[in-house]
């Protein structure tokens, strides 16, 4: 095969980006400038601090051939010699795994030069990060690998022509990348038919955590229904406990309430009924949690890790912060809720990348799916399921 | 501390590399794991092996979460506070902590043990709630099982 078959290969499979964005693979990979001279660069992109997703964790630490066997033949489609991982810090176990498993690839022949006498050289390494979010955004990505702040970049020029170091560069989630040995060796229209429904594309990672039985990662058909992931392979609710909400694919993406449960889980369906397939790791709520209260926990993790490079994200997020305190804390006024509303339409388009959007977007679904017990709050003066006074505080706690 | 031998090694693979910034934060991890925190020594170590200005180091370090310019204990309890972990009971997991190790987040214990902070989403919410000491990861957290975790752990 040669890159252009591969890359046919990929689009004619209908994989889209694993990351959460859902992008189609192949169109990225047609995007590759390879005309210009190398070198070319392919970026692996396992950075996962999506809060609530686990799913490229459980694939580094025991499959890690899979996602080495992916980059090689990524890189054989961009044409990229050379490649990187970029993994978190915290994951050293996956980091570990993947640099015995690079180890074994180069004995055996399959890292370096003319690989196998094809004629294409590559060679993989491991970046570890040191912790942030926003290292997970493509751009801000490569200005870390870069040892720069990772703060994300103007676009255009765009990664395909000019990213890391200038240089065409492409960037796809762990499990994208995983995906692609399959989709080679089955072909696109058996993978294809993998999925749970006519014109769905392949197998997904799906993860259930929160207050469900069975909390877990599991390999399942694209476009298994929610209810299917949360009941039959998340055990359903714990005991004595009725399902109340979730955020389907992480805490960037909107609320999902029991009216959506027999939604198919894949990137158009999820965005059809207002929220966003997002990592397909789902996070759900029982009726002894307040909304309110999950939103706070979920926006602090933004302010705190918001990279600060543009006003919306840096200043209006402790906004929204804040109100949401107020209203948790029984001290904020009716009249507030609009300023909720305004700040979190004023930060979501004018914001520098996608990192303030996703933010906002799940308290923008609780004050469309939950503005009766946002009310309340006010109303009652107080929080009418939670007493316990607020402990959470979006002071950075690091030196 | 790091050697005089490790420093030269260190000179010589950034020298190696088409792009030595790429090296900075490995090096600052490295620095940072000789020294118990990137002191304002370990950071200008860091800028003359890698051959960058010291404020380059700097505003580097202020920007991850996992580089400390201030002292921490010689193990830094991580504990996740992120949604799926927030659903299942961290608030009382940061509470049990704080009473056990009788400092509040941010602080070290008065033998230099621990520090305890918390960490956004360790992608271990299928064992939540969760909490890392190092680089070691436990999940299922019980008052129970933190006793245990940090008996084995402060040895």
């Amino acid at each position: 095969m040669t890159p252009d078959d591969v890359i046919k290969t990929v689009i004619d499979s209908g994989l889209r980006g694993r990351g959460g964005a859902g992008f189609p693979t192949g169109k990225k990979w047609s995007l590759t400038d390879r005309k210009t001279p190398g070198p070319r660069y392919f970026l692996v992109n396992a950075d996962e601090m999506e809060p609530g997703t686990f799913k490229d964790r459980f694939l580094m630490e025991r499959d890690p051939h899979q996602v080495i066997e992916g980059l090689l033949i990524s890189g054989y489609a961009t044409e990229a010699g050379k490649g990187y991982i970029f993994i978190r810090y915290e994951y050293s176990e996956a980091a570990q795994a993947l640099e015995r498993a690079i180890g074994e690839a180069k004995s055996a022949g399959f890292i370096g030069k003319d690989i196998l006498g094809s004629g294409f050289s590559m060679e993989i390494s491991v970046h570890r990060s040191a912790g942030r979010y926003e290292c997970g955004e493509e751009t801000a990505l490569m200005n870390a690998l870069e040892g720069r702040r990772a703060n994300p970049r103007s676009k255009p020029p765009y990664p395909a022509s000019k990213g890391f170091w200038m240089r065409p560069t492409t960037v796809n989630n762990a499990e994208t990348v995983a995906n692609i040995p399959h989709i080679i060796k089955m072909g696109a229209s058996q993978w294809k038919s993998l999925a749970a429904y006519e014109g769905g594309a392949g197998t997904k990672l799906y993860g259930v955590s929160g207050r469900v039985k069975n909390p877990g990662l599991f390999e399942l058909p694209t476009g298994t229904p929610l209810n299917e992931i949360i009941e039959t392979h998340g055990g359903g609710m714990r005991d004595g406990h009725s399902f109340k909400a979730c955020l389907p694919g992480g805490a960037s993406t909107p609320i999902i309430t029991p009216d959506n449960m027999d939604v198919r889980m894949d990137f158009d369906t999820v965005s059809k009924i207002g929220s966003r397939m997002g990592t397909g790791c789902v996070t759900v709520f029982d009726d002894t949690c307040c909304i309110v209260r999950a939103m706070i926990n979920n926006i602090m993790f933004f302010v705190r890790e918001s990279c600060g490079w543009c006003t919306p994200c840096r200043d209006g997020l402790p906004f929204v912060y804040n109100i949401l305190q107020r209203i948790e804390a029984g001290v904020a006024e009716m009249d507030e809720l609009a300023v909720l509303e305004e700040n979190c339409e004023t930060i979501y388009p004018n914001s520098f990348c996608a990192f303030a959007p996703g933010a906002v977007d799940p308290v923008r679904s609780m004050m469309r799916l939950f503005r009766e017990e946002v009310e309340e709050h006010i109303r009652l003066r107080k929080c009418p399921m939670n007493p316990r006074p607020l402990p959470l505080s979006h002071e950075r706690a690091r030196g | 501390m790091l050697s005089d031998g490790r420093i030269k090694e260190l000179r010589e693979y950034v020298a190696s590399l088409e792009h030595p910034e790429e090296a900075l934060v490995d090096l600052m991890h490295e620095a940072q794991e000789a020294y118990g925190y990137l002191s304002d020594e370990a950071a200008e170590k860091v800028a003359e092996i890698a051959d960058v200005p010291v404020i380059k180091v700097d505003e580097l370090a202020t920007f991850y979460n996992l580089i400390f310019r201030r002292p921490v204990g010689r193990k830094v309890i991580f504990v996740c506070d992120s949604i799926s972990c927030w659903v299942v009971g961290m608030e009382n997991i940061f509470d049990y902590l704080k009473k056990r190790l009788g400092i509040d987040i941010g602080g070290t214990t008065p033998d230099g043990a621990f520090t305890l902070l918390p960490i956004c989403c360790i992608g271990a919410c299928h064992v939540a709630p969760a909490m890392m000491v190092g680089d070691k990861l436990y999940g299922n957290l019980t008052p129970e099982s933190i006793d245990e975790i940090l008996e084995k752990e402060r040895n």
